[in-house]
C-alpha cells in the first residue's frame, strides 16, 4: 500500500537567473496515517514554502506530493491548513468562520445540521462562550484555536499546522501544546506540524525530522520520539530522555547550522563608491 | 447613563462635547475643565474673532467704496450732487447703498430674509394648490395633465433641488464606479491597460464633463419630454465625481490581504464566492472611503455645474443673484456660501456615520 502523505524529491525555487534562490531542494518524506510528524528549522529555511506546498498554495518545480494515491495539485479540503497568522477573516464571528468553512466543504449539510457540527468543533477547542464573538475581540490563543476548529471542522486528511504557536506567548504557547495533543487523539487525524521550537516538537510529535537551514534546505537525519501518550507537559521534563533527545536534535541543529555558515561562499560585492570631491576651481 | 451619552456623542462625531457631560457629572474637573476650554471655549471664541475680522473688514470695504461713490457722482455731476449722496448714503436709504462685500449683520439680515420669502411662497403655493384642486381633478379624469404652480422657487426648494440632483448624480457614480473597479481590481491586464485613460480623466474640470455631457445628451434626448438640464447636471455631477471610489474599489479589491485569498484557495471557494464572501467583505472599508470623497466631490462641482447648466439649484440661485445685482445680493450669495458649507459637512458626517457602521475593525 502506497504510504498516505509523500513527497518525492520535491524542490521549489523562486526567482530566475542570479536571483534564483533554490528554497527547497530533494525533499523526500513519507508520513503514515493518524502520524504526527513535526519539522524543526531555522527561520528562513523554507518551512511555510514546504507547506505551502503541500497545501497546494504553490507548485513545486521538481518531483511530486501524493496524499492519499492522488497528485496534489490544487489546495483542497482535505488538507486543512493553520496559517501562522491565524488568518482569520475580521468581518465574521468566530462560528461564522468557521460556518463558511463547513458550508463550502459540506454543501449538502441543512442548517441545523450545520450549526451543530461548527458547534462541536467549536466546543473540541473549548471556545463555545466566543461562539458570537468577532476576531478583533479574542486574544491571539483564542484566535489560533478557532483557526485550528476550522481546519478540523472541514474534515480534513491531514491537519497542517504552520508555526501555529510562534506568535503566542510562553504560557499560552504551552496550553495550546497541550490540547493541540488532545485534539490530535480525539480526532485521529494526520498533524504535520512545522515549528522552529524543538521542545515543541519534542512533546508534540511522533517523529521529529529537521530542516536543514536553506537555501537548498532538505530533510535531515529523522529523531523518532517514544514518550507514552498521552503527553504531561511536566513528565516529559523531568524525563531524562526528554534531555538527552534534546540534545541530540539541537545539536544536530547546530552542527548543519554551522556547516551552513562555513560553507557560506556568497561574494558581498561592496558597492563602488567614487568619493566625490569639490570641483577645482579654475583660476581665470 | 453618562457613559452612554459620551459613546453616542463620539459615535456621532460629537466627541469634542464629552468633557462638557463629564464636567456635568463631577468627573475630574480640572482635566475636563481644560478640555472644554481647548476643545470648545476656544473654537467658540476663534469663530467669534473671524466675524469680528469679517466686520471690520467689510467695513473697510464699504467705506472705500462709498467715497469712490461720492467722488464720482462728484466729479460727473457737481458738487451739489455729491452732497445730496452722501446724505443719501448716510441716512441709510437702500437705493444709494454701496456695493460691497456685505458684513455679518447684513448675512444675517439675508438670511432672515430668504427664510420670510420661502415663508411667503410656500403660502402662495398652498393657495394656488387650493384654488386648482378641483380644476386639477377635473382635468386628470379628461386625462389632461394637472396644472402645476409655475411661480419662482425659494431658496429652500433650491437647496431640495440641489440635494436631489447631488443625490442622483451620487447614485450614479456609484453604481458605475463600484462594479467597475470590482472588474478592474480583479484584473491586473484591464488595470494596467485602463490606467492611463484613468489618470487622464480624473483631473478633468467639471465644466469639460458638462459640456461633454450636454454633447451627448442634447442629441439623446432631442425629443424627449424631459428636463434636460436636470439630466445634464445630475449625469456630469457622477462623472466628476466617480473616480475616487473608482480607483479606492479597485485598489481595495486588488490589495486583499494574501491570507484571507488563501483561506479562499485552501476551501475551494468559486468565482463568485470568492468576490462576495472574501474580497467584497475585506475592501468595504475602503470602498467607503471612495464613496465619502465621491460625495463630498459631487457636493463641491454641483454648484459649478448648475451655475452653467442653468439647472436650478444653488448654483444658478447664486449666479441668478449675482446678475441681478440688488442691494442685497451679496449678501445672499455670502447666505448661500454658508449653506452650501454647512450642507457639505453634513453629507460628510453622514457618510462617515454609513463608513463607521459597515467597517470591521482592522486585521484580526
Amino acid at each position: 500500500m502506497a504510504a498516505f502523505l509523500e513527497l518525492r524529491n520535491v524542490s521549489k525555487s523562486y526567482g530566475q537567473g542570479a536571483h534564483r534562490v533554490d528554497v527547497l531542494k530533494n525533499i523526500n518524506l513519507t508520513i503514515e496515517e493518524g502520524e504526527f510528524i513535526a519539522i524543526v528549522g531555522f527561520t528562513g529555511s523554507g518551512k511555510t514554502t514546504l507547506i505551502s506546498l503541500i497545501a497546494g498554495l504553490i507548485q513545486p518545480d521538481e518531483g511530486e506530493i501524493w496524499l492519499k494515491g492522488k497528485k496534489i495539485t490544487a489546495p483542497g479540503p482535505d488538507r486543512g491548513v493553520v496559517f501562522q497568522n491565524y488568518s482569520l477573516l475580521p468581518w465574521l464571528s468566530v462560528s461564522g468562520n468557521v460556518d463558511m468553512a463547513v458550508k463550502q466543504v459540506f454543501p449538502k449539510m441543512n442548517k441545523t445540521e450545520r450549526e451543530e457540527h461548527v458547534a462541536r468543533y467549536i466546543s473540541m477547542v473549548n471556545l463555545t462562550p466566543a461562539l458570537h464573538k468577532k476576531p478583533t475581540e479574542l486574544s491571539g490563543g483564542m484566535r489560533q484555536r478557532v483557526s485550528v476548529a476550522r481546519a478540523l471542522a472541514m474534515d480534513p486528511e491531514i491537519l497542517l499546522l504552520d508555526e501555529p504557536l510562534s506568535a503566542l506567548d510562553a504560557l499560552t504557547r504551552g496550553s495550546l501544546q497541550i490540547e493541540i495533543e488532545r485534539i490530535w487523539r480525539e480526532s485521529k487525524k494526520t498533524i504535520l506540524l512545522i515549528t522552529n521550537d524543538v521542545d515543541e516538537g519534542i512533546l508534540l510529535a511522533d517523529r521529529v525530522i529537521p530542516l536543514t537551514p536553506g537555501p537548498k534546505a532538505t530533510l535531515g537525519t529523522e529523531f523518532p520520539i517514544g514518550f507514552k501518550r498521552p503527553r504531561d507537559k511536566a513528565a516529559i521534563n523531568a524525563d531524562p530522555n526528554f534531555k538527552k533527545e534534546r540534545n541530540g536534535i539541537n545539536n544536530y541543529l547546530m552542527e548543519i547550522g554551522k556547516h551552513r555558515s562555513a560553507t557560506n561562499n556568497r561574494k558581498y560585492d561592496l558597492p563602488y563608491v567614487d568619493p566625490i570631491l569639490p570641483p577645482l576651481k579654475s583660476l581665470i | 447613563m453618562g457613559k452612554a451619552i459620551i459613546a453616542s456623542f463620539k459615535w456621532l462625531g460629537f466627541g469634542f462635547l464629552d468633557p462638557l457631560v463629564k464636567l456635568f457629572q463631577g468627573v475630574e474637573p480640572k482635566k475636563n475643565g481644560g478640555l472644554l476650554l481647548k476643545k470648545v471655549i476656544i473654537p467658540i471664541l476663534s469663530v467669534l474673532i473671524f466675524l469680528a475680522v469679517c466686520n471690520f473688514f467689510s467695513q473697510y470695504l464699504y467705506n472705500v467704496e462709498r467715497e469712490r461713490k461720492i467722488e464720482n457722482t462728484r466729479a460727473t455731476q457737481g458738487e451739489e450732487a455729491a452732497l445730496t449722496m452722501q446724505e443719501c448714503i448716510d441716512s441709510g436709504d437702500l437705493s444709494c447703498k454701496p456695493n460691497s462685500l456685505p458684513s455679518p449683520g447684513d448675512v444675517w439680515h439675508a438670511a432672515q430674509t430668504l427664510i420670510a420669502d420661502h415663508r411667503l411662497i410656500s403660502a402662495d403655493k398652498e393657495a394656488f394648490k387650493e384654488k386648482t384642486a378641483a380644476i386639477n381633478a377635473q382635468r386628470e379624469k379628461q386625462g389632461l395633465e394637472a396644472i402645476r404652480y409655475t411661480g419662482r422657487p425659494s431658496f429652500v426648494d433650491q437647496i431640495f433641488t440641489s440635494l436631489e440632483t447631488v443625490f442622483a448624480g451620487f447614485l450614479l457614480a456609484a453604481f458605475l464606479a463600484i462594479p467597475a473597479g470590482i472588474v478592474l481590481g480583479l484584473s491586473e491586464t484591464l488595470r494596467s491597460s485602463l490606467n492611463w485613460v484613468i489618470q487622464i480623466f480624473k483631473p478633468v474640470s467639471p465644466v469639460v464633463w458638462l459640456l461633454l455631457v450636454s454633447m451627448v445628451v442634447k442629441t439623446i434626448l432631442a425629443s424627449a419630454d424631459m428636463d434636460k438640464s436636470f439630466v445634464i447636471s445630475f449625469i456630469s455631477v457622477g462623472l466628476c465625481s466617480m473616480w475616487a471610489t473608482l480607483v479606492n474599489t479597485s485598489v481595495g479589491v486588488s490589495s486583499v490581504d494574501k491570507d484571507y485569498l488563501n483561506v479562499s484557495r485552501v476551501l475551494r471557494l468559486g468565482v463568485m464566492s470568492n468576490v462576495f464572501k472574501v474580497i467584497l467583505p475585506s475592501s468595504v472599508p475602503l470602498i467607503f472611503t471612495g464613496l465619502r470623497i465621491t460625495l463630498s466631490v459631487a457636493w463641491m462641482v454641483l454648484i459649478a455645474i448648475e451655475l452653467l447648466a442653468q439647472s436650478p439649484g444653488l448654483g444658478s440661485f447664486v449666479w441668478e443673484e449675482f446678475q441681478n445685482g440688488a442691494n442685497d445680493s451679496n449678501a445672499k450669495i455670502i447666505v448661500a456660501m454658508f449653506v452650501i458649507g454647512g450642507i457639505g459637512f453634513a453629507l460628510d458626517r453622514i457618510m462617515m456615520l454609513v463608513q463607521k457602521a459597515v467597517s470591521f475593525e482592522s486585521k484580526a
